[in-house]
């Protein structure tokens, strides 16, 4: 369970997260829905403590960021924004780094890791160096490697960006199964079909804001909008930044 | 998932884990393998066998070979010619202009006797000759003092004999005479022609951590692993921790197989033809490497500091680059003015180093006080450099990318 409580971060004069709160439960998808540069990425980066919030706490799993952000690193699988691989390292290798990272011993490794390659579809391209990977194999593993110590919170910004059809397919059943097993999925997006399609509730933030937090039904019912790409312009008042 | 039962094994493996994947990822790194084990520790043995092999082919060819200098009126003075060949100059025939032909090098020397030269030497008067020579032409400075010597050893010796036949003693011309003493030992000459050797460590020791020190920060942002990985259960000093132990022990290969490349290099240059003697085994070795020690980890921390103030790989790579110049520095400040070394200059990094390493190689060795200083010295500074990279990798613009 992840918790976030009134959010500020600013960057020089500009505001870019301003009062954000949420709750992203166990056991269901939440979706961060916003057009670029609303401070999705932004909200997600002080989650995993890689930023401090000039205001607002974080909770995940009860655990206070600014007490112990180790902690709170420790209960969180995260694929970033920024997923670049070790291109000499094979998919195994780079999995293994981060799996020796989180203190994982070298047998419950072993079954880890190869549980995940095969929830992934990947043991094709497991030991192969992971320079000219495709953007899906790039994912899988950078997926792989996030989810390596079994956390119960994944965070996922963006995780279809760049992704083909069938690679996002693919993701999406992933995400679906994440959920099955109890864990809370949190994950940014700008694509309304997809957050639709997938999550349990959606959190919409403009500007820095939240603007809704909703089930998909009660966004559509709020708005009046069968579609809920007509809903979300609705709400967020502007096409600006908006991508199908 | 009680995370907290495995927090002492986290605390030692984290180290451990990040120095293993940078040197096993390294390895596999084509680039900088050969900067770190090849063209970094050779470059500095092979440039030094390829400047002795010059200044000793040169030195010995001009001492040995006959020396062929175009005399004009070379009729005039025949007993001067006669000198001459038996110091072993073979006069050619006189050229038509010797100024343009010195400038040109078509001649090292040319020698001119005017043609009262005969007169005026059988008058008992002081006639001159001309050496005509560029001075610019360092090349040629060897056979114009060879000319010149002989021609005065002649004029001293006709002087003397002029003397005697007037019945006066030779001393009477020359009251003072200037007798040369050289003190400096068969080492210390040797070390003045190996004092850019200094230089050659510093930057192999540079060149074998500095591409490491680029991919492990600038370049890893670039490539945008730097977030996911911070977002681990780890603090970042650790991970530079991890880091800088995978930059110092390239950095430590590269200068072990300089010395050893020295080592063997010492063994075949025939120091004893110029008079000098050199000693760059086991001892030695041994020692500059305790003495690079401190310096090691300070490089590396400033490398990676440079490159974590960079945007991009190319623009850390350039930065790196200028701070290339920096070891230089004491080198240049010891070859151009020749400072008597004062104690506190040991406590100086680099400097010291510098210090210390002609100290051993001029035979004198290190004393205590001097390694001391020198190992406090650049400790106390390599300690601030890890601390002040420590603090930039706590900034949180580092991570991100773009």
């Amino acid at each position: 369970m992840i918790e976030v409580r009134d959010l500020h971060k600013a960057f020089g004069t500009v505001k870019a997260v301003d009062g954000v709160s949420f709750k992203a439960r166990d056991g269901e998808i939440t979706g961060l829905l916003g057009p670029n540069g609303a401070g999705k990425t932004t909200t997600l980066r002080m989650l995993y403590t890689l930023m401090t919030p000039d205001r607002g706490q974080v909770l995940v799993d009860g655990i206070d960021a600014a007490q112990d952000a180790l902690a709170v690193r420790r209960e969180l699988g995260v694929l970033p924004d920024a997923r670049g691989l070790y291109k000499r390292l094979t998919a195994r290798e780079n999995i293994d780094y981060f799996a020796r990272l989180h203190g994982l011993p070298e047998d419950l490794l072993d079954s880890r890791r190869e549980a995940l390659v095969k929830a992934l579809d990947m043991a094709d391209i497991a030991d192969r160096r992971t320079e000219g990977f495709s953007q899906g194999q790039r994912v899988k593993t950078a997926i792989a490697r996030a989810l390596i110590h079994d956390p119960r919170n994944v965070i996922l910004d963006e995780p279809t960006n760049g992704l083909d059809v069938m690679a996002t397919r693919g993701l999406r059943q992933f995400m679906q199964h994440l959920k099955s097993e109890g864990r809370c999925v949190l994950f940014s997006s700008h694509i309304m079909q997809e957050v639709g399609a997938l999550c349990d509730r959606i959190v919409v933030i403009a500007n820095g804001r939240v603007v809704a937090d909703e089930t998909p039904a009660a966004l559509r019912e709020q708005t009046g909008e069968a579609n809920l790409e007509d809903a979300f312009v609705k709400i967020i008042g502007s096409e600006e930044g908006l991508a199908a | 998932m009680n995370m907290k039962t495995t927090t002492p094994i986290m605390r030692t493996r984290a180290f451990v884990t990040v120095f293993m994947k940078e040197v096993r990822e390294n390895l596999r790194d084509r680039r900088t393998i050969t900067s770190a084990f090849l063209t970094g520790p050779l470059l500095g043995p092979i440039i030094m066998v390829m400047l002795l092999n010059i200044t000793l082919n040169r030195q010995l060819d001009k001492a040995e070979k006959p020396l062929p200098v175009p005399v004009s009126g070379a009729e005039y003075a025949p007993n001067l010619i006669n000198a001459l060949k038996a110091e072993g100059i073979v006069p050619k025939p006189a050229i038509a202009n010797p100024e343009l032909a010195v400038r040109k090098q078509d001649a090292d020397v040319v020698l001119r006797i005017s043609p009262d030269y005969a007169t005026a030497w059988r008058k008992g008067e002081a006639v001159q000759v001309e050496l005509i020579y560029d001075s610019s032409q360092r090349d040629a400075n060897a056979s114009v003092d060879r000319l010149s010597s002989v021609v005065e050893t002649y004029a001293r010796q006709q002087g003397a004999m002029r003397l005697v036949s007037r019945g006066l003693s030779p001393s009477t011309a020359w009251p003072v005479v200037a007798a040369k003493r050289d003190q400096a030992t068969a080492q210390a000459r040797a070390a003045l022609v190996f004092s850019i050797l200094p230089y050659f460590f510093v930057l192999t020791v540079f060149m074998g951590g500095m591409y490491l020190a680029i991919d492990l920060t600038a370049g890893e942002r670039e490539r945008q692993s730097l977030e996911p990985l911070f977002a681990n259960p780890v603090p970042r000093w650790k991970i530079l921790a991890g880091k800088l132990g995978a930059i110092c022990t390239f950095s430590a290969a590269s200068l072990l197989i300089s010395l050893v490349a020295f080592g063997v290099v010492g063994r075949f240059v025939p120091t004893e033809k110029l008079g000098m003697e050199l000693n760059l085994g086991l001892g030695f070795s041994g020692q500059v490497l305790l003495l690079m020690l401190p310096l090691i980890v300070l490089l590396a921390a400033l490398q990676s500091m440079v490159a974590a103030f960079a945007k991009s790989y190319r623009e850390a790579q350039m930065y790196v680059s200028l701070l290339m110049f920096v070891p230089i520095l004491p080198s240049i400040l010891l070859s151009t003015m020749p400072i008597k070394a004062q104690g506190w200059m040991y406590a100086v990094p680099l400097l010291g180093q510098h210090l210390g390493i002609m100290q051993l190689l001029r035979g004198d060795g290190v004393t205590p006080e001097q390694l001391g200083l020198c190992l406090i010295g650049s400790l106390a500074a390599s300690v601030l450099g890890v601390l002040v990279t420590a603090r930039l990798y706590r900034s949180e613009r580092l991570a991100i990318s773009g």
